[in-house]
C-alpha cells in the first residue's frame, strides 16, 4: 500500500489492516468497553458510543487494570475484537493480552501517534517491522 | 533474549507443549519491553474470574486441564485473584446461574494445574506478604502497587495469560520494576492535606494516578511523614489501589514511609524535580467529580480492594443496630479468609442482622457488574472506594464517592445524605 510510514518500536501479533479510529485519550478494555456490544461504554471517554470493532483503535496510553490481558482473547473469540491497536506507550498488560490473542499491537511511534492518524484513514500495520503505513499520507 | 539451559530446554519442547507455549509467548514479551534474560519468580497471582477470561478463557484452562499434569502443574506458589461468583450467596444478588456455571467451570480447570483458589486481591493482608527485593509474577494492579511499594518486592502487571505462564515455566522476562533503574522517581508531589479516611487516600492516589504518563512513571509523594501517625496498611491499599486504577502505575515511593524512600533525595537520579502541591481544594475538586444529581440511591457497596478484617469491623461497628432501607442494597466483598474470621468473631452477623449482604472470594466489578445491575434494578451506587469509582462507570452505574460513615447513613436513610 502506498503511503506515509510511521515508525514505531516493533511490537507483537500479525499484520493487519482497517480504518482507523484515534482519539487522544487512553485504553482499557474493563473500563472502557461494552465488549458485547462493541463499543466504548465510559461516558468520559472520547470515543464514548463508538463502535470499535473491525477497526484499528488509535489511543494514547494503556491505563486501568489487568483484566485486558485475557479479554482481548475473548473478544477476538466472538468476532468483536478491534482489527489492531496502536498506542504511544503500551503497558505489559495490552502486550501480554496481545502475546496470548495473537493480537497486532505496536507503541512508541516517533511521533504522538494519536495526532498523526485520523479517524478514517485507511491503515495498514505492520508489527513485526514496528511500522504503520497511512493511504494517502499522515495528518 | 538469553536463555539459560534450561529455559532453552523448555523452548525446545522437553517440558511439554504446554510449558513451551508458555515461554514462547513470554519471550514475544520480553521482546517487546527488551528484557535482556528472564528472572526466577518466588510466587504467581493470577487474575482468574470468568468476566475476564470470559467462555474462550475458560475453554482455555479446560483444554489446558486435560493434559497431563507433569506438563501443566504450576512450578511456583499460585495464588488467585478474587472469582466473578461467590458459589454460597450467589442467589442472594441475582447473580445470573449461567455466570455461576461457568465459574465453577473456571474453578476446576484451574485447580487441575495445581493453583491454589484463594480468590483475593489482599493477599499482602491475609496469605504470605511479601518482602523487599522478592521478584513476583502478580495479577491484580492493587497488589503489584502494593507489593512493589509497600513492601519493596518487584513484579510487573502480569496478566492472567502472562502469570499462568509465570507460574507454568517458574520465571518472567526481566524488564519494568524487575530492574533498578526503572524504580526510581519520576514526578514529585507535595501532599498539604492529610487524608482523612480512605475515600481520602482513594482520592490522593487517583489525583496522582491521573497525572501519570504511563507505566514506567514513578510518584514520589513527600508531605505525608510528619502529618500525623504513620499510615496503615488500609491507608496505603486504598491509596494504591486508586493510584494503580487511575495511572495503570505500578510503583510509588512514600517519603519516610516506604522502604525504598527514606528521604526525598534517594528516590530520585539527581536533582528532585519541582512538586506538583495537592491540598484539601484539591481534595475536595476530587471528590465533587463524584457526587451526582439527587439523592436518589439504589446500593451502597464496600469493595476494591476487598475489605480486611479492620474494615469489616469498622462497617459492622458504623452499622451495629441499624436497619439497611428498604429498596436499597449494601454489598460488601472480602475473601474466604476474612469472611471466616468475621464469622468466627460476629462481624458477619451484625453485618447482615442490619440487612448488609457479605460476599466472600469476589469483588465487585470483577463479577458481571453489569448484569447484576439490570437484574437489581441497580444504577445510583455509593461506596467508600475511589478505585470502583473510577471503573464502574464504565458498567453502566453513576458512582457517588464518600467516606464509609456517610455511606453507611446513606444506606439506613435509603437515600443519599
Amino acid at each position: 500500500m502506498a503511503g506515509t510510514v510511521i515508525r514505531g518500536h516493533a511490537g507483537i501479533g500479525p499484520a493487519a489492516e482497517g480504518e482507523a479510529l484515534v482519539a487522544h485519550d487512553n485504553f482499557s478494555a474493563r473500563y472502557d468497553l461494552d465488549r458485547i456490544r462493541g463499543v466504548f461504554s465510559r461516558p468520559a471517554h472520547k470515543l464514548h458510543d463508538e463502535n470499535y470493532v473491525g477497526k484499528v483503535l488509535v489511543l494514547n496510553i494503556a491505563k486501568g487494570g489487568v483484566a485486558t490481558a485475557w479479554m482481548l482473547h475473548e473478544m477476538a473469540s466472538r468476532g468483536m475484537a478491534p482489527a489492531a491497536l496502536l498506542l504511544n506507550y503500551a503497558n505489559p498488560i495490552i502486550a501480554q493480552g496481545a502475546a496470548f490473542a495473537g493480537f497486532p499491537l505496536i507503541d512508541r511511534f516517533e511521533t504522538d501517534i494519536t495526532r498523526a492518524i485520523e479517524t478514517g484513514q485507511h491503515v495498514a500495520v505492520d508489527p513485526a517491522a514496528g511500522t504503520v503505513t497511512v493511504d494517502g499520507g499522515a495528518a | 533474549m538469553r536463555l539459560t539451559d534450561h529455559e532453552k530446554s523448555i523452548q525446545a519442547g522437553e517440558h511439554g507443549a504446554a510449558r513451551q507455549r508458555a515461554l514462547a509467548q513470554q519471550i514475544e514479551i520480553g521482546r517487546f519491553f527488551d528484557a535482556e534474560d528472564f528472572v526466577e519468580v518466588a510466587q504467581a497471582h493470577i487474575m482468574a474470574d470468568t468476566e475476564s477470561l470470559g467462555e474462550a478463557g475458560v475453554a482455555f484452562m479446560e483444554e489446558l486441564a486435560q493434559l497431563p499434569e507433569a506438563e501443566t502443574r504450576v512450578v511456583i506458589p499460585t495464588i488467585t485473584d478474587p472469582r466473578g461468583a461467590d458459589f454460597n450467596a450467589y442467589g442472594r444478588i441475582n447473580h445470573d446461574a449461567a455466570y455461576v456455571e461457568l465459574e465453577r467451570r473456571a474453578d476446576k480447570a484451574f485447580r487441575a494445574l495445581g493453583i491454589l483458589m484463594t480468590d483475593t486481591c489482599i493477599n499482602y493482608q491475609t496469605m504470605m506478604p511479601p518482602v523487599i527485593g522478592e521478584h513476583l509474577a502478580m495479577g491484580d494492579t492493587g497488589v503489584v502497587i502494593y507489593s512493589n511499594s509497600v513492601q519493596g518486592a518487584r513484579t510487573n502487571y502480569e496478566g492472567g495469560p502472562s502469570a499462568l505462564a509465570a507460574a507454568m515455566t517458574g520465571r518472567t522476562p526481566r524488564y519494568g520494576f524487575h530492574l533498578d533503574q526503572h524504580r526510581r522517581g519520576t514526578a514529585r508531589f507535595e501532599v498539604r492535606h492529610r487524608p482523612g479516611d480512605w475515600s481520602e487516600w482513594g482520592a490522593l492516589g487517583g489525583m496522582i494516578g491521573r497525572q501519570m504518563g504511563s507505566y514506567f512513571q514513578v510518584p514520589v509523594i513527600d508531605g505525608i511523614q510528619g502529618s500525623g501517625p504513620a499510615p496503615t496498611s488500609d491507608d496505603l491499599k486504598h491509596f494504591g489501589a486508586a493510584l494503580a486504577s487511575f495511572g495503570s502505575t505500578a510503583l510509588f515511593h512514600m517519603v519516610g514511609v516506604t522502604p525504598e524512600a527514606p528521604d526525598l533525595e534517594t528516590c530520585f537520579d539527581g536533582a528532585p524535580p519541582d512538586p506538583v502541591s495537592l491540598g484539601k481544594a484539591d481534595f475536595d475538586a476530587f471528590l465533587s467529580e463524584y457526587a451526582i444529581e439527587g439523592d436518589g440511591l439504589d446500593v451502597v457497596v464496600f469493595a476494591a480492594p476487598q475489605l480486611s478484617l479492620l474494615e469489616l469491623e469498622k462497617a459492622a461497628n458504623l452499622i451495629k443496630g441499624r436497619r439497611v432501607a428498604d429498596g436499597v442494597a449494601l454489598v460488601i466483598a472480602t475473601n474466604p479468609e476474612n469472611k471466616n474470621a468475621a464469622d468466627r468473631m460476629g462481624l458477619t452477623a451484625t453485618l447482615e442482622e442490619a440487612g448488609a449482604v457479605v460476599l466472600e472470594g469476589v469483588c465487585f466489578y470483577q463479577m458481571h457488574a453489569r448484569e447484576l445491575g439490570e437484574a437489581n434494578g441497580w444504577t445510583r451506587l455509593m461506596t467508600n472506594s475511589a478505585k470502583l469509582s473510577n471503573i464502574i462507570g464504565g458498567y453502566g452505574y453513576e458512582p457517588v464517592l464518600a467516606d464509609m460513615a456517610r455511606c453507611v447513613d446513606s444506606a439506613v436513610a435509603g437515600r443519599i445524605v
